[in-house]
């Protein structure tokens, strides 16, 4: 069994829930950047919450099945279409032999999730399928889909076709975004107003957004502490000596655009992070698109680990609901 | 006269021109083919040319050069 594709659509990759472990190598963890999204459509095709499917980013693929196939489309609100006749997102939908499935014009959030019963079964690296298109690693050949490829499909189990993720279990970006922040790492480096300043802009998703990072402009620029620099860090009021970095730490090199690392982040390097987005959130950054405002709204740690919580009684809920 | 809408497949950053010092792609008022390009949009990190689409007569743009932009949203109309 496998589905050709007809149009890859911008960028679509193979994905699942990544492959931690070797970050410390410079190798990201990489995923869905909506995991959430990503379980949901694999439980409601009846597969592993691990087991690969695609992602898609703006723009959907075009894909012929040439076997009957259940599946869903999580994430992002993009009108789903087989044959021409659209059909409900965060449902288990039937397709047919030879039936064409499509996408419309993406309505709101940025990536969807496509979970196909029996999951894309290219072979794993390094103990995960996803793609990691800049090292080359994971998916197809560790590229996005191209048109013309064949994505090779396991075996199925039971399917309960039509069940569906209630609308209350699923999450869309508001307006304006909320991030919230746990300041640490590098906080010292800017002055006090630089840090409220900070939190009282509305900032703006930047066109460069992508796997590896998020970019975000509009906001005022952060002053920073007078030094003497450390030796390795440079002259630059934003660099520091090279450290590691974990996901979700935002970096705002020259003080000017924060840059919030996800999961095909690079390791480490020399820019001061002034925090890092709580766990809870990171699925939403997935589903930001560009030029969304956005807040950065402060928790402390306590507050992180209680939001950590909810989203997993929320995973739970959902687990429960399609059981 | 019927107008046809031409919509950006993608959200980004809408571009008239493929350079800052080009002309751009089409003048308000040119006719349109269905395989010319009417314009850019920027998106991570990478440039997509958006196709007419359509066939027509009169294109009228509804976006500003360097704009944002939303997937869906209507770029220019054309008379049929």
């Amino acid at each position: 069994m496998a589905v050709k594709v007809l149009h890859p659509g911008l960028a679509t990759t193979v994905q699942d829930l990544g492959r931690p472990g070797y970050f410390h190598l410079g190798i990201p963890i990489g995923g869905a950047m909506d995991r959430l999204a990503m379980r949901a459509a694999n439980m409601l095709v009846g597969n592993d919450e691990g087991a690969a499917g695609l992602e898609a980013v703006f723009v959907g693929p075009k894909l012929e099945f040439t076997q009957d196939a259940v599946i869903a489309v999580t994430g992002a609100e993009m009108p789903v279409k087989v044959d021409g006749d659209e059909k409900p997102t965060w449902t288990a939908i039937r397709i047919k032999s030879g039936q064409v499935l499509s996408f419309d014009f993406l309505k709101s959030g940025a990536r969807i999730c496509l979970a196909i019963a029996g999951g894309i079964d290219v072979p794993e690296a390094l103990g995960s399928r996803s793609t990691y298109p800049i090292g080359a690693l994971g998916g197809l050949e560790g590229r996005a889909i191209a048109e013309g490829d064949s994505l090779p499909i396991g075996k199925a189990g039971t399917v309960k076709e039509g069940q569906a993720v209630p609308a209350a279990l699923r999450r869309t970006p508001g307006n304006p975004a909320e991030l919230r922040v746990l300041p640490g790492l590098y906080w010292h480096r800017i002055t006090e107003e630089a840090g409220r300043n900070f939190f009282d802009d509305e900032w703006k998703v930047a066109p460069e957004a992508d796997r590896m990072g998020y970019r975000f402009c509009g906001g005022r620029a952060l002053e920073f502490v007078d030094r003497e620099p450390p030796f390795g860090a440079g002259s630059d009021p934003s660099n520091v000596v090279d450290c590691c970095y974990p996901y979700g730490s935002i970096q705002v090199p020259g003080g000017t655009e924060p840059i919030i690392l996800h999961r095909d982040a690079v390791s480490g390097g020399g820019y001061f992070m002034l925090g890092t987005i709580i766990s809870a959130d990171m699925d939403l950054i997935g589903q930001l698109q560009p030029h969304t405002p956005t807040k950065f709204v402060r928790v402390t740690m306590n507050e992180a680990l209680k939001a950590r919580a909810d989203r997993k009684s929320v995973l739970n809920a959902i687990r429960t609901s399609l059981e | 006269m019927a107008k046809i809408e031409i919509k950006s497949p993608i959200p980004g950053t809408f571009y008239r021109k493929p350079s800052p010092d080009s002309p751009h792609f089409k003048e308000d008022g040119a006719d349109v083919a269905d395989g010319d390009v009417i314009g850019l949009v920027e998106v991570m990190k990478t440039f997509h040319e958006v196709p007419a689409g359509v066939s027509g007569k009169s294109i009228k743009f509804l976006i500003e050069d360097s704009e944002p932009i939303m997937a869906g949203q209507v770029i220019a109309e054309v008379e049929a």
